[in-house]
């Protein structure tokens, strides 16, 4: 247990303050979910997240049918579609855009998507200015810092640590209070607004039938950042895409719900192509950019396709018990939570983090929660077996493989079973309390020793409920 | 006699006071998984107490093992499917399977389909058996039509609830209403007592710090209700939290409701 991944959730497990943080952060999404989607509030909410799994299960299904119409939609509106193959592609694609426009400054609003493929740091690294206009995403890229979860970015960060940052960064007076943090971005963000070249947004919603790319958000700023500049780029993961407008009416009411609590998020907004003759406010050259990155891999699968359903929303981390323990910074990508430990191993390989799909009781708090009824522990088993394969091929792991074929074999033949029993019982002697430590041989079996790092062993029966059963 | 419910089809009626039964055999097949076997065999002898003491005649068939579910979990479909063959093969005969375990049972009669997706014969069998196969507090509740099975205990309670038998089962308020029937017995709500005690089976020790701070949290909320005994319907759950509880040097017990309900 020496991974970076263990590594940072031992960090975090050790932090106290950060502990109570997220647990407090998390817990109060919780409940403000729970809220809104109590029976009197919402009775057809089991029902809705029927239907948006239904018409999600249906659309990637037929995933090339509907974005073939999506793009053929954004066209006959005068904007055009990109197909990005991976992180590379898009940011290509934007650097080369701006270098025949002359563009220098970028604003952006809050985007998984961009997150994803590092657009930021590569756009910086050529030389633009690439600016997050979501406040807690401004307050992290002051921080140098990941999102540390999908919906909420900073919140791990206490607004002591906001001042903090606003003033070694922007060298503002010290500012305390939430809403003078606020208007110190505020000041900042209008000026970039108006002087920006290009606007990049992510997507919450592709609508196939319409073309429209639609935004969730509460702060304003993603309209800010897709109407002012003159060039527009949406990047978006090809999963985006619904059928038509309609189905809206299903995604919206359970993504605000899901995520914050709220019935409806601040704004909605439709954007459908640059702006019209008599239109008087919208960009002159409107992109969507759609990101594959892995996602197609998912398909052949019809289990683990689900992970595609995700509108991330992001309940599933705040029901999660492991998340709300070891926090969004500890997972090996920008993807945290129950969803995080799903989507990282398929689009970025197993091997980039082996052991993120066993970090888990399976305990389906996140399954329950999922507004579009994605079966994270059933997806999570089968990437673990995943991950054996692929560490078979190394020959690695070999013991645990062993062990369990010894099990297989043992559950097979009951006398054995028995046998093995009695075996371990009397190996492990009854006496009482603290008995595993009187048998160092036992104490250093991996497993047993992991065990007793935390809790005790409960003493072994003199019987086995098998030998009592003859006895009566 | 009260009948809460009018009888709509001879002999079947629902009652909340004492057992009226549904009209199914009464010879029961125990299935008392491997950690009751080997860890905790006082939870099988207190769940033949109860089920003996409803008038059920019990049966043991002694070639069980396991389920399969640890191997399942771990990521070894292949493991586990010989070994879920192996449950279909032992109890294939038996017309009622009781298991003390949320977590066991959602293994058969959820994940057994999952594991033979591919395999239309074992398909078969498998739901034919899984339509047969109880959780203990599920067999008593809804089989038994049990609400008061004679049980004395005169302390303080509080009910964890199992992630499985709550999330899998959908067990939530039968089993309190068996606890509340205990005479004796105060049972205090812990909040929140639907979050994951952190065991996990491999996980538990995969990532033993995180599971032992999961159960800490757990624990916690079990000492704020300043019960003295924990109620599950899960031995795995009650090996956590009665393991973490210990080496907290606390002293509240954790006891499988088969326990409670056979105290008298």
């Amino acid at each position: 247990m020496a991974g970076a991944f263990e590594r940072k959730i031992h960090e975090t497990l050790a932090d106290t303050r950060l502990q109570q943080a997220v647990y407090t952060a998390t817990g109060r999404l919780k409940d403000s979910r729970l809220a809104v989607i109590a029976p009197h509030v919402l009775p057809d909410y089991q029902e809705l997240r029927a239907h948006a799994h239904l018409l999600k299960r249906h659309t990637v299904d037929h995933l090339d049918h509907y974005l073939e119409k999506f793009q053929r939609n954004v066209e006959s509106r005068g904007g055009q579609v990109v197909f990005c193959n991976d992180g590379a592609e898009v940011t290509d694609f934007v650097l080369a855009l701006a270098k025949k426009r002359g563009a220098r400054l970028i604003v952006k609003s809050k985007s998984m998507t961009t997150e994803e493929v590092d657009l930021n740091e590569h756009l910086e690294h050529h030389g633009l200015e690439s600016v997050e206009t979501d406040l807690g995403e401004y307050i992290l890229q002051l921080a140098h810092e990941r999102p540390y979860h999908i919906v909420a970015p900073a919140l791990h960060k206490t607004r002591y640590d906001v001042a903090e940052i606003l003033t070694r960064r922007l060298n503002a007076p010290h500012e305390t209070k939430i809403e003078k943090q606020t208007a110190i971005a505020r000041a900042v963000l209008r000026q970039k607004f108006l002087a920006a070249d290009i606007g990049i947004s992510g997507a919450n919603f592709l609508v196939a039938d319409s073309g429209a790319v639609v935004l969730v958000e509460n702060e304003g700023n993603a309209r800010l950042a897709t109407t002012l500049p003159k060039i527009h780029i949406v990047v978006a993961g090809i999963e985006k895409v619904i059928p038509r407008a309609q189905d809206l009416a299903v995604f919206l009411k359970l993504l605000a719900r899901s995520a914050t609590g709220q019935l409806l998020s601040v704004y909605t907004s439709f954007l459908s192509g640059p702006r019209r003759a008599g239109e008087i406010d919208g960009p002159d050259e409107f992109y969507v950019l759609l990101l594959d990155n892995g996602r197609t891999k998912l398909l052949p699968d019809s289990a683990k396709r689900q992970s595609l359903y995700c509108i991330r929303c992001g309940a599933c981390l705040n029901a999660c018990p492991v998340y709300r323990k070891i926090g969004g910074h500890s997972f090996p990508w920008v993807y945290s939570g129950p969803i995080g430990a799903i989507l990282t191993p398929q689009f970025m390989g197993v091997s980039r983090e082996p052991s993120l799909p066993f970090a888990s009781s399976l305990c389906g708090a996140c399954a329950e929660v999922c507004p579009v009824k994605i079966d994270i522990p059933r997806v999570l088993v089968e990437l673990r077996a995943d991950v054996h394969q692929s560490e078979a091929r190394q020959k690695r792991n070999r013991l645990e493989k062993l062990a369990f074929r010894l099990f297989r074999w043992l559950m097979q033949h009951p006398r054995a079973y028995e046998w093995a029993g009695r075996l371990a019982a009397s190996l492990a002697n009854s006496a009482d309390g603290g008995w595993m430590r009187r048998v160092p041989v036992l104490l250093n079996v991996g497993p047993v020793r992991a065990w007793l790092s935390q809790r005790d062993l409960p003493p072994p029966p003199s019987r086995s409920f098998r030998q009592l059963w003859r006895q009566r | 006699m009260r009948r809460a419910f009018p009888r709509i089809w001879p002999n079947v009626w629902v009652r909340d006071d004492e057992g009226g039964r549904l009209d199914m055999s009464q010879r029961v097949a125990l299935f008392v998984t491997c950690m009751v076997d080997q860890l905790f065999p006082k939870i099988g002898l207190a769940m033949v107490e109860v089920l003996e003491r409803l008038g059920f005649r019990i049966d043991f068939p002694e070639a069980q093992t396991c389920c399969g579910q640890p191997a399942f979990n771990s990521g070894y479909p292949e493991e586990a499917r010989a070994v879920a063959r192996h449950f279909l093969d032992v109890f294939e005969a038996s017309e009622a399977i009781v298991v003390p375990s949320g977590s066991c049972t959602a293994m058969i009669i959820h994940h057994f389909a999952e594991l033979f997706e591919k395999d239309p014969t074992a398909l078969a069998r498998v739901k034919q058996l899984s339509e047969r196969v109880w959780e203990f507090s599920q067999f008593l509740t809804v089989v038994a039509g049990a609400g008061d099975v004679g049980a004395h205990l005169e302390d303080v309670a509080t009910f964890h609830d199992g992630c499985h038998a709550l999330r899998e089962l959908g067990i939530q308020s039968a089993a309190r209403r068996l606890l509340r029937h205990v005479r004796g017995l105060e049972l205090r709500e812990m909040e929140p007592a639907g979050e994951c005690c952190g065991f996990g089976g491999t996980f538990s020790v995969k990532f033993a710090e995180l599971s032992g701070a999961m159960a800490r949290t757990k624990i916690e909320a079990i000492v704020r209700t300043g019960a003295n005994i924990v109620v599950s319907l899960d031995p795995s759950c009650l090996m956590q939290i009665q393991g973490v509880l210990s080496r907290a040097g606390l002293k509240i017990r954790g006891l499988h409701l088969a326990e409670v309900l056979a105290s008298r």
